[in-house]
């Protein structure tokens, strides 16, 4: 992620042009600004409401109606613990007191160190191998504590 | 001589290795002067054992698994590449009880084929639907999922043929076919696995759809949580496009249907119909009321088809093989066969498709193997998070919509999710009212109220304040949400409460003596 003061308006343009026609824009547009920028900023709002004919409302609406979305810079890593059924049958309630405790973070907040930002997950489609976590892209099955913390190593490395 | 070795890319196989694995194998065979061709195939769904390796030998393909990285040297030292034995070794896959014991239709190649190749596709099949379908009028192809007895898969079960016949039937220019693949539910796996294992099949699906019931424009509404599912997916409406299988003129018949995946943002509720079309709008996916029905007044308000993956990618061995062929699968009123996703506490864990009629007990035993903790399995709930939980006294109800709907419970989407007898019940109820209120619209009062009401008396109940008094309260409450809600999140949150409750009566009555004590 590069330092987002420097080019962001560019940027946010460059992605509003690609995206403004497209029909039903607003979520394509949105996923891509935070695949680009790691987040939606408050800031762009105005932008995004002229280009679609949107009141800021609008905007800010459909932002925080989606918990894809977030509006604030993560850390460099995103570590979502599922909490559906399936992963608390194998024991991920254990599992999420564990990653809480040893990043000493509770959900939606990210390490002072800003390396790991921790997100509850409500299903990852790996419910044969519960419990899952998923780390940025890839998921992991069968976590164990033990397994979560080379994992968190890995990526502290 | 080089030999074929297949490495899953399914994401679950991943989860347990499968990328780290592939290339330790690679490096392995380069060491030792081995010519290895590593095809990235789909998963066989017998996730237990993943990373499951195969093959090809001339006996057919051999399977061995769960393979971990410090494995590989041995499998090597072993000659596995020759078919030999070795500590992981599990036979030939097409002997596998546990896969030869089910009816693969809609799964027909999944595991076998490299998902993103379209030779592999055709070659198993592939396309020949959509070949049938092309010389066909749209109101014969309506006709032939209407007499497959094909209900939607997505957990509502409303024929599939009748949802079309009425986008068929509807006069406009324009009208879209969407594919909900906002798979939310706990528990359930098979759409990604369609998705991202064969992708094709869905392609094919939603174009013969399109082509039934006049439509050129398809979206696909991908669940964001699954980032291989969308590059699979994307990759194979590129080849499919290139290849003709796609575009303004369909294998130069001059029918035209275009495709787009659309990402979705982690709202559950998204994957209600119409808040699906609401969010696919670009806007916040909020339940719209019905009437008018999306068939008649859908996406940008034209006629469209909603179906899940498992609908849409069960269309092409229907109009391969013909309605009577599907139709003779199944029981009652369910016909064919459901892809079933035994998960949560369960030994063996994976995908198994077979007619409807089957047991849960069966299921559970048979293929599962019992609970993954060895202990007895207490409860399953059985259709995601809005499905009731099911007591022992249950397990001997055949899988099939209306035998589910006599004892109170649902299919959904055919996820079954086992617990041990470790569960706690009123736990379990409070999760129900938990997560709807995390994911509730906010629309109707009943759910969005009532949800975070249900989980505060739960609390009461766990708690043990007035359990008996706060016990009726969690009844009356989820009356009124059965009946006053607007969609089913709300609806059906009362399924997983009140089957908890009436099912498992000791986990929320002990709590008033226990906190007495």
């Amino acid at each position: 992620m590069q330092d987002l003061t420097v080019n962001l308006d560019t940027k946010l343009d460059a992605l509003i042009a690609q995206h403004q026609n497209m029909p039903g824009a607003l979520l394509p547009l949105l996923h891509a600004i935070q695949d680009n920028i790691g987040f939606v900023p408050e800031s762009s709002y105005m932008s995004i409401s002229k280009a679609l004919s949107l009141s800021v409302a609008e905007v800010h609406g459909v932002v925080t109606f989606y918990h894809h979305f977030r509006t604030h810079k993560p850390g460099r890593h995103i570590l979502q613990i599922c909490r559906a059924e399936s992963c608390q049958s194998m024991g991920s309630e254990a599992l999420e007191a564990h990653a809480k405790k040893c990043l000493n973070i509770d959900y939606h907040q990210t390490t002072p160190d800003q390396n790991i930002t921790l997100e509850p997950v409500y299903c990852l489609g790996n419910c044969a191998l519960s419990p899952a976590v998923m780390m940025d892209e890839e998921v992991y099955g069968r976590m164990t504590p033990a397994d979560l913390d080379a994992l968190v190593a890995e990526v502290a490395a | 001589m080089t030999t074929k070795v297949y490495i899953p890319r399914d994401s679950s196989a991943l989860s347990m290795g499968a990328e780290k694995v592939a290339f330790a194998i690679a490096l392995e065979a380069k060491k030792r002067g081995l010519e290895v061709e590593i095809i990235r195939n789909g998963s066989r769904g017998l996730y237990w054992l993943e990373t499951m390796l195969e093959i090809a030998t001339d006996k057919g393909r051999m399977a061995y698994g769960p393979v971990k990285v410090k494995d590989v040297v041995s499998l090597f030292d072993a000659d596995f590449l020759n078919g030999q034995a070795h500590a992981l070794s599990l036979g030939l896959t097409e002997e596998l009880d546990w896969l030869k014991k089910q009816q693969r239709l809609t799964f027909a190649r999944v595991g076998i084929t490299d998902p993103i190749s379209l030779d592999d596709y055709i070659a198993h099949d592939g396309y020949n639907g959509l070949k049938n379908a092309l010389k066909m009028s749209g109101a014969d192809i309506v006709q032939t999922v209407t007499d497959s007895g094909l209900r939607g898969r997505g957990g509502a079960a409303f024929p599939t043929g009748i949802k079309w016949k009425t986008v068929l039937g509807c006069e406009s220019e324009i009208k879209y076919i969407v594919c909900n693949a906002d798979e939310g539910d706990s528990g359930t796996f098979s759409d990604r696995m369609i998705m991202e294992n064969d992708p094709y099949v869905l392609i094919e699906g939603m174009t013969i759809a399109g082509i039934a019931v006049g439509a050129t424009q398809g979206y696909i509404y991908l669940r964001s949580e699954y980032p291989h599912a969308l590059v699979a997916l994307n990759t194979a409406i590129e080849i499919a496009k290139e290849a003709g299988y796609l575009g303004d003129n369909i294998l130069n018949r001059g029918k035209a249907f275009h495709l787009e995946v659309r990402r979705a943002a982690g709202a559950y509720v998204c994957g209600e119909e119409t808040s699906l079309l609401e969010s696919l709008e670009g806007k916040r996916g909020l339940v719209r009321f019905k009437p008018p029905l999306p068939a008649i007044e859908g996406l940008f308000g034209k006629p469209t088809v909603v179906n899940n993956v498992i609908s849409l990618a069960t269309v092409p061995i229907i109009l391969d093989k013909g309605a009577q062929f599907y139709a003779d699968y199944g029981m009652g009123r369910s016909r064919g066969t459901l892809p079933i996703q035994l998960a949560g506490n369960i030994k063996h864990g994976g995908l198994v498709e077979l007619a409807f009629g089957i047991t849960l007990r069966e299921l559970l035993y048979d293929f599962g193997g019992g609970s993954a903790t060895g202990k007895p399995i207490r409860a399953v709930q059985v259709g995601g998070p809005l499905g009731a939980f099911l007591p022992e006294s249950q397990f001997d109800t055949p899988l099939d919509y209306e035998e589910f709907g006599k004892i109170w419970a649902v299919l959904g989407h055919g996820g079954i999710v086992a617990f041990d007898d470790t569960v706690d019940m009123a736990k379990m109820a409070r999760y129900a009212f938990e997560f709807c209120a995390i994911e509730s619209c906010g629309k109707c009062t009943p759910c969005r109220i009532g949800a975070v009401r249900g989980a505060e008396v739960v609390d009461k109940i766990i708690a043990g304040k007035d359990v008996t008094k706060n016990i009726k309260l969690v009844r009356d409450l989820s009356d009124t949400m059965l009946n006053g809600s607007l969609c089913a999140l709300g609806g059906m949150t009362p399924y997983p409460v009140l089957s908890a409750m009436n099912h498992f009566p000791e986990d929320f009555e002990l709590k008033q003596a226990k906190a007495a004590a």
